[in-house]
């Protein structure tokens, strides 16, 4: 392994140095060709769109994933195909978005953790604190060795965790995301850590989608979309809008809108979708939200003040980096999480207090983010999953009517054309398109008057994204009011009648479509220009 | 539809199949260790259990008491809750029932005091079982924590009213209840004579049977199965998560509760100090091995019921500690089969289209 003639480049200068490298997971090619060069002693940063391959490519260097064509040669030495503990052990240290600490131990007891320092048999607990005291004046990052990792700010917990990496005798540090749980003040002091780093001829990786930041901490930057290396650019020879053009570009799925419509023609000569739809029900008013703030899981406001209202017949299209409050604004419109402000209503009528059924029983319909966490019961037939939520209206005297709930699944199979056409298999045994086809077939086909979308063709295939698509095109051409979230700008704009993007639990000014396009999006979405909605 | 639901019988047969070849062979290799002939012993097992009236009597009296704390568990498991406690519901529901079963006017009609002695028997485990319920709810407490130590305190405080208040003097045993005595399968069909099966078991069956509607045909059932399989997947179904829980717990607590009426009304009419006997702990076995279904869990507890009373069948030759070997070998080889032979299944089978 060592010594390989196969070596790429010999004693080249590239601290990583990737290329060709293709990564495919069943139907999903999350690598095509991509390519990363890192030179020693720079602070590189990766950027691209949710999806575009960042974290894939980086799992592949960090040994977690083997690629399945490329190379790869870290320090000139050829790597390709390694393991994490090879990883490590050449100083690869990555650090993930989600901490891996123990939260009952002390901060020095998990910096140590794994390598722990022995008097005899027992744990040299005097030792490690002396380790960690040294290493964190070495760096200067100030940790106190004896607290408890529970007690600890998130800032400071991200600071114990590159520690951990350093102690491991990290060269290469892989940060993922590692802003998106900071405040601005944690943001400045982490951006003092890497320069110390990078000064002290350490080399470091930055996954981000905020441009404000690559443009701020970073040397060089490597933009990624679908699965490739687009562009690689020098920060002080760059300007945000630069990087945004190329990190959202221009994709197949903007210019399938007419072969997409094309297919929607076809289901409507179908007609199941809007069975039960009666015009003069929902044309007077829709979904209207006033100043609504919700709480995140890390008791801030996830989002913060948003207002916004929805016509019948209209899509709005949310567009955004993901956790920008996007899941906490959709779980609370679903009332899947309490509104602690603000206002709700839908069709005129007050539903800020109500809960998950009330509000479905107002004609609001949700297709979750995450359909194996929320919208599928993965165990529960295709038949079951089809009235999820809707139980009661297939309930008799307490007991479920299971010949109403099997016609409506095979009314529904073959509405949506969902395969294969077998209503009694369990929803894990389908694709990830049908399986999303079960969720969209659940709410869409059923008497709604409001859609909440979220991310509603994440993870399928072309195919399934076409036809998602022309169904939302039918709802609007019904009459409904539909609240698109999407992290593909594409997806908003191939939809969309007006766009907001959503940043840090604000809206930006809602625009009419027309006067939005990707850089402008994309500048918003990153935070590098801001208009808040009123 | 047909290959589908043949599918799923064999993945809920196959397992606990499995499972008791393997504990066969483990006693096999045990009684062998006793300088005994397997064969010999097994077949006087099978003579001493469903060879004779009595034997067999015996084993569907053992076999009731199991079904009622089998299906407790087992309902727990289908809201996603491991309940301990079936134990201590067991005994709290055998106390009530014999408290009120004590006074009751000996006037009353028969089937009139029955009932009312069994609402008791079920108010005694659903009060047991709503306890850990709501702890759960309200504070987050870990229903296995809160049922083991339940159990503990129940049964003390029952012990302590038995002796301190109620008890026949040199007894650990209350008076005899007055009215709702269950007759017993003697009285039908005299070849029982000294077992102590006696009506309970229909009671049994028919809680089997509104188990298997409850989960399998009702709303409730469906919901509180979603909640099982995946809590956040209900809550998007609009089920309250936390409703369903305290449901799951006040049902298992109450069935297991019924359970007393077993010893209670249908053998000795009177509570008894320790007359649970870990049945409710056996329940959880019973439960595993039948694959928390209604019909799986009267198949575990006849066959536990078996072993138990197979156990003092074979005393002679072995010891009947041997069976509690056997019941431990099942219960390991039940989890540890049911991954391993549902996986192995589904590779005999051709994939499903994807």
């Amino acid at each position: 392994m060592t010594g390989s003639p196969a070596a790429t480049g010999g004693r080249d200068a590239f601290a990583i140095r990737m290329e060709g490298i293709d990564k495919t997971f069943g139907s999903v090619r999350a690598n095509r060709g991509a390519s990363l060069e890192v030179k020693p002693g720079e602070i590189h940063a990766l950027v691209g769109e949710n999806g575009a391959g960042k974290s894939t490519l980086m799992k592949i260097l960090g040994g977690l994933q083997k690629p399945d064509a490329g190379k790869m040669a870290v320090n000139g030495r050829d790597v390709t195909g390694w393991t994490t503990s090879d990883a490590i052990a050449s100083g690869i240290g990555v650090v993930h978005q989600h901490f891996m600490l123990v939260p009952t131990l002390t901060v020095a007891e998990n910096i140590v953790l794994g390598m722990e320092p022995r008097n005899g048999l027992r744990f040299d607990h005097a030792k490690a604190v002396a380790d960690v005291e040294k290493l964190s004046k070495e760096t200067g990052f100030a940790v106190s060795p004896n607290a408890k990792v529970a007690d600890l700010s998130v800032g400071e917990a991200q600071r114990v965790e590159i520690l951990k990496t350093l102690f491991r005798g990290a060269k290469i540090l892989v940060l993922d995301e590692p802003t998106a749980v900071l405040s601005p003040p944690e943001v400045k002091e982490l951006w003092g850590v890497l320069r110390k780093l990078r000064d002290a001829g350490g080399t470091i990786v930055l996954i981000t989608h905020r441009l404000d930041e690559v443009i701020e901490i970073s040397d060089v930057i490597t933009v990624m979309r679908g699965g490739q290396t687009v562009d690689r650019l020098k920060t002080s020879d760059t300007t945000p809008a630069q990087i945004a053009r190329a990190m959202v570009g221009r994709d197949v799925v903007l210019s399938s809108r007419d072969e997409a419509s094309a297919l929607g023609a076809k289901v409507e000569g179908d007609g199941a979708p809007l069975e039960g739809f009666h015009p003069s029900d929902d044309m007077t008013s829709a979904i209207r939200v006033n100043d609504l703030v919700v709480m995140g899981s890390r008791n801030t406001r996830a989002v913060d003040g948003v207002t916004f209202s929805i016509r019948p017949g209209e899509i709005l299209g949310i567009a955004g980096v993901e956790g920008n409050g996007q899941t906490e604004l959709i779980e609370a419109l679903a009332g899947l999480r309490p509104i602690v402000s603000g206002l709700m209503r839908v069709n005129g009528h007050d539903v800020t207090r109500e809960d998950v059924s009330a509000r479905r029983d107002a004609g609001v319909s949700h297709i979750p983010e995450d359909r194996h966490r929320r919208g599928l019961i993965l165990d529960y037939t295709i038949a079951d999953n089809l009235v999820l939520g809707l139980q009661a209206d297939y309930t008799r005297r307490g007991l479920l009517n299971g010949d109403r709930i099997d016609e409506n699944a095979a009314k529904q199979i073959e509405a949506f054309d969902i395969r294969p056409p077998s209503s009694e298999l369990p929803a894990r045994a389908l694709s990830g398109g049908n399986q999303q086809k079960v969720v969209v077939a659940r709410e869409m086909g059923r008497r709604f008057s409001i859609l909440l979308a979220s991310q509603p063709t994440r993870g399928v295939d072309v195919g399934a994204i076409e036809f998602i698509h022309s169904q939302l095109r039918e709802a609007r051409a019904a009459g409904k009011a539909v609240l698109l979230v999407s992290a593909e700008l594409n997806e908003i704009l191939a939809l969309a009648d007006r766009v907001a993007v959503m940043y840090r639990g604000k809206l930006t000014k809602v625009i009419p479509i027309e006067q939005a396009d990707e850089e402008m999006l994309g500048e918003y979405m990153t935070g590098t220009r801001s208009e808040t909605a009123a | 539809m047909s290959s589908r639901f043949r599918e799923n019988i064999e993945e809920a047969l196959f397992p606990p199949i499995v499972a008791l070849l393997v504990a066969l062979i483990c006693g096999d290799l045990l009684i062998m260790s006793y300088g005994q002939s397997p064969g010999m012993v097994y077949r006087l097992l099978l003579e001493g259990t469903w060879g004779n009236a009595y034997g067999f009597g015996q084993v569907l009296y053992k076999a009731t008491t199991l079904t009622f704390t089998g299906l407790a568990v087992s309902m727990g498991i289908r809201a996603g809750l491991f309940n301990v406690g079936a134990e201590s519901q067991l005994a709290a529901g055998g106390f009530l029932a014999g408290l009120v079963g004590m006074g009751l006017s000996p006037s009353l009609p028969g089937i009139l005091a029955i009932l009312i002695c069994m609402v008791a028997a079920l108010a005694g485990g659903a009060i047991v079982g709503a306890i850990p319920g709501w702890l759960k709810v309200k504070f987050g407490a870990h229903e296995v924590i809160v049922t083991i130590m339940l159990n503990f305190i129940v049964l003390a405080l029952l012990n302590y009213i038995v002796a301190a208040r109620i008890h026949v003097p040199e007894t650990l045993h209350t008076p005899e209840i007055a009215n709702g005595v269950l007759p017993r399968l003697e009285s039908f069909l005299p070849a029982f004579h000294g077992s102590a099966a006696n009506l309970t078991i229909l009671v049994a069956l028919i809680v089997a049977g509104l188990s298997w509607v409850y989960l399998f045909k009702s709303k409730r059932g469906f919901e509180m199965r979603a909640v099982g399989l995946q809590p956040e997947a209900a809550e998007y179904g609009g089920v309250s998560v936390g409703g369903a829980w305290m449901r799951a717990m006040i049902i298992s607590g109450a069935i297991a509760g019924l359970g007393g009426i077993n010893y209670v009304l249908g053998y000795k009419h009177y509570y008894e100090e320790g007359f649970a006997g870990g049945s409710g702990f056996l329940g959880i076995a019973v439960a595993l091995v039948g694959r928390n279904h209604p019909v799986g869990v009267v198949l575990a507890a006849l066959f536990f019921a078996t072993l138990s009373q197979g156990g003092l069948a074979i005393h002679a030759f072995v010891p009947k500690q041997m069976v509690e070997v056997l019941q431990g070998v099942v219960i390991l080889a039940v989890a540890m089969s049911v991954p391993e032979v549902r996986a192995a299944l589904r590779r005999a089978r051709k994939p499903v289209a994807a």
